[in-house]
């Protein structure tokens, strides 16, 4: 019997690459991604990155409508970004267009385009890195190679389970409300305390919900002083270096293009 | 397997002069209790609605923490404190959906192990056996939230199977399962009982369920003391009326079965056009947009009961809160007849105000709490009184406190009525849920599975009133897995087959 369980995530049930790599890899390249794009706010570095994101996304091994619609709110969110850039971002270089309190720049032109690119260059690998992370595989290599303390990441995992519970009581919590009689009342006051007293109401029910849940972790022994093994070892493989190296080399390559073509330009100066 | 065997010994259980009381509650729960159970007893915990049987499996499983109450003397397994024993008794309780705490079926057996320090080589052999035991053979790595409520419950006794334990409680096992799902769960504790030498405490009220297998019968009374206390045919000689009394169900309850008989010999109601009508009616949630039943054409009559049955996930819940105007249908429609919709603005009920469905329409949600809307128990019954009549004059108003009064006394909330809704026990909460939604007199009663928990005695009254319900001319519509209720009452039986969206995931193996 083999003692090592590789587990396929269950959240999207899907046997892809990206699946196997550790969790910890999946974030610090996210990470190193976003620390280099955040660093400056040129259009060069992020549209380089970009470009090599689009290259990588058909091997992550996700059917593209599942991608299409774990992306969907950041592609509709990052133009957002840059229109409000756009009409009310610094002034800067020749006015183009100015109607009232807006006016758009040169400046706020490129500006806007930089901010749209940087917002998916981000948003993309952290999305579709933390898609495809299994929780229970994150907790295990937080608490393993990271050595939080297990009794933290343990409790956090069982409650990330209590969330899809707690949209089924908030639809219920609605339709008694309404049963009740008080689910009347127009405007926004009516409304405003409805919503407050049934948000109170979510959170006794989640507080009970987790105090039987505490209860049946405690009668599993959770929290004794016995010192704590893993079912599943958590292991950092060369693998897992080689894909945390290709996200540096990555911000890398949008970084010294940017540098090299002299678009960069450092935040914080 | 022979090395995956699960040898451990039985535990030897007992409480010297063991009191508690809830730090919020003026009675004590036990007051000096003493109790053997000696290794590898078998023993079925009886005792009414609210007598402490739930407490007491709490303490002997030591997760009764000491900062909730006042404790003297002690509860021990084998001489140490049940507290200090971690590891050595296991629990399941009732509710199959908030003891599931990983996301596979694997992790969650391995839980217990892991934290009991157990080594990875001998975890997994441990996790396997225990599932084989519990008849749940699924892939380790599928996603416990795709079980049903009858694997939800065998998946938590295969987590405390795989801890060894040398005594197992289980609290109310079956309580929220189908008739499938109980029977999942019995066959796999008289498995395990077969395949272990472990002390196993069973608390119920289904009684039938487990009488052939238990060695040993322990009656409470209502004050926390030892009723009755031997083998299953002594605790019932010549103590009968006494337990039915106590609100005990017995496995022939014969005073039960002469309240159905007489309820149910009734001559058959004069026909009238009903109240409430459905065709075609395709009921699911508009999200997945996915249809848990269709084709449902049903007429909700006055002066009946209409009783609706089938397995879990076949949709009953989602076509009683149609009925009830709160969820819109994906097909077909509901509608009410002109004297039910008469002063509203349309035939749907599910386009009335919400003012509007009190009187017309009362629903009994299944989990009571979703419905508690107030802090004390009497408020609760206002409610809805007060939404009808907002300027009331005190002479209503004094009209209001005394139907709540009423029903208060009727339903035996008497004695609670200053209690927080959410401190009753879920006998308790079921029958305030049912007075919420009688204080407007609704002249259409939609009810899901409202003789849950209830003791013998209380399930009888909850009967009666139906029934009495039912002869005042209101029509009364309820989703059960109660086949006592439907023998008792139903005058119309409409069986829902099983989900056709999700099979069970046994089957798509």
């Amino acid at each position: 019997m083999s003692t090592e369980i590789h587990s396929p995530s269950t959240m999207l049930n899907s046997n892809g690459p990206l699946a196997a790599v550790n969790p910890l890899a999946k974030f610090v390249a996210a990470a190193v991604i976003g620390v280099v794009l955040l660093l400056s706010l040129d259009w060069v570095s992020a549209l380089i990155a970009l470009g090599l994101e689009l290259l990588l996304l058909p091997f992550v091994g996700v059917a593209p409508r599942k991608l299409w619609r774990m992306l969907a709110p950041i592609i509709i969110a990052a133009p957002f970004a840059g229109l409000s850039t756009l009409l009310f971002g610094r002034a800067g270089g020749d006015l183009l267009w100015q109607a009232g309190p807006w006016h758009i720049t040169t400046a706020s032109v490129s500006l806007a385009i930089a901010i749209t690119l940087r917002v998916l260059a981000i948003g993309l690998p952290g999305i579709v890195l933390f898609a495809t992370t299994d929780p229970t595989d994150l907790a295990d290599a937080l608490a393993q190679l990271w050595r939080l303390p297990s009794r933290f990441v343990i409790g956090a995992l069982a409650a990330v389970r209590m969330v899809s519970l707690m949209a089924e009581d908030w639809r219920m919590l609605s339709l008694a409300r309404r049963a009740r009689g008080v689910g009347d009342g127009q405007g926004p006051l009516a409304a405003f305390t409805r919503l407050f007293s049934q948000g109170f109401a979510l959170l006794v029910l989640s507080v009970r919900r987790g105090s039987v849940l505490a209860t049946a972790m405690e009668a599993r022994a959770f929290g004794s002083d016995i010192p704590r093994t893993w079912a599943r070892t958590s292991v950092f493989t060369s693998r897992d270096a080689a894909f945390v190296g290709a996200g540096v080399l990555l911000a890398g390559l949008a970084l010294a293009t940017s540098l090299l073509s002299g678009a960069w330009n450092f935040v914080v100066s | 397997m022979t090395p995956n065997t699960a040898s451990t010994a039985g535990a030897h259980v007992s409480a010297r002069g063991w009191s508690w009381r809830y730090g919020s509650r003026a009675r004590p729960t036990f007051t000096h209790l003493d109790l053997e159970i000696l290794p590898g007893e078998r023993v079925l915990l009886l005792g009414a609605s609210g007598s402490g049987k739930s407490t007491l499996a709490a303490g002997l499983a030591g997760v009764l923490g000491e900062d909730e109450g006042h404790e003297r003397g002690q509860l021990l397994l084998d001489g140490v404190s049940s507290r200090a024993a971690r590891g050595r008794v296991g629990l399941v309780l009732q509710d199959p959906e908030n003891q599931v705490i990983l996301h596979r079926i694997g992790d969650d057996v391995a839980f217990g192990c892991e934290n009991l320090g157990i080594p990875q080589a001998e975890i997994w052999p441990r996790v396997r056996h225990a599932l084989a035991a519990v008849g749940l053979n699924l892939p380790l790595d599928r996603s416990t939230s795709q079980l049903s409520g009858g694997q939800k419950q065998r998946l938590a006794l295969a987590g405390v199977l795989a801890m060894r334990p040398g005594l197992i409680v289980l609290d109310e096992p079956t309580a929220n399962l189908d008739p499938a799902g109980v029977h999942e769960i019995r066959a796999a504790v008289e498995a395990v009982a077969r395949d272990t030498d472990a002390t196993l405490v069973i608390v119920e009220h289904r009684v039938d369920v487990w009488w052939d297998l238990v060695t040993r019968v322990i009656v409470l009374d209502s004050d926390g003391t030892v009723l009755r206390d031997g083998s299953p045919a002594e605790v019932l000689e010549g103590a009968r009326d006494r337990l039915t009394d106590a609100g005990i169900w017995l496995p022939e309850p014969s005073a039960l079965n002469l309240i159905v008989t007489t309820i149910a010999s009734r001559p058959p109601p004069p026909f009238d056009s009903p109240l409430l009508q459905t065709t075609m009616l395709a009921v699911g949630h508009s999200a997945t947009a996915q249809a848990a039943a269709s084709d449902l054409s049903l007429a909700v009559q006055p002066a009946q009961v209409h009783a609706i049955v089938g397995p879990n996930g076949a949709g009953k819940s989602t076509l009683a809160l149609t009925l009830a105007g709160l969820l819109a249908p994906l097909a077909g429609s509901v509608t009410a007849a002109d004297r039910l919709a008469a002063g509203t603005r349309h035939p749907e009920p599910l386009r009335w105000r919400s003012r509007e469905l009190l009187t017309r329409i009362g629903m009994v949600f299944q989990s009571p709490e979703h419905q508690f809307l107030t802090g004390t128990v009497r408020d609760e019954l206002l409610v809805g009184p007060r939404a009808l009549n907002r300027r009331a004059t005190s002479q209503i108003q004094d009209a209001h406190h005394r139907r709540a009064d009423e029903l208060l006394e009727r339903l035996h909330l008497s004695h609670l009525s200053g209690a927080h809704p959410f401190t009753l026990s879920g006998g308790e909460k079921r029958r305030l849920s049912v007075a919420t939604a009688l204080a407007t007199a609704p002249r259409v009663l939609i009810l899901d599975e409202p003789t849950f928990g209830q003791d013998a005695r209380t399930w009888a009254e909850l009967v009666a009133l139906f029934a009495e319900l039912r002869s005042e001319g209101h029509a009364l519509v309820t989703v059960t897995h109660d086949e006592r209720l439907v023998a008792a009452l139903a005058d119309v039986t409409t069986s829902l087959g099983r989900d056709r969206g999700l099979p069970r995931a046994e089957e798509v193996l």
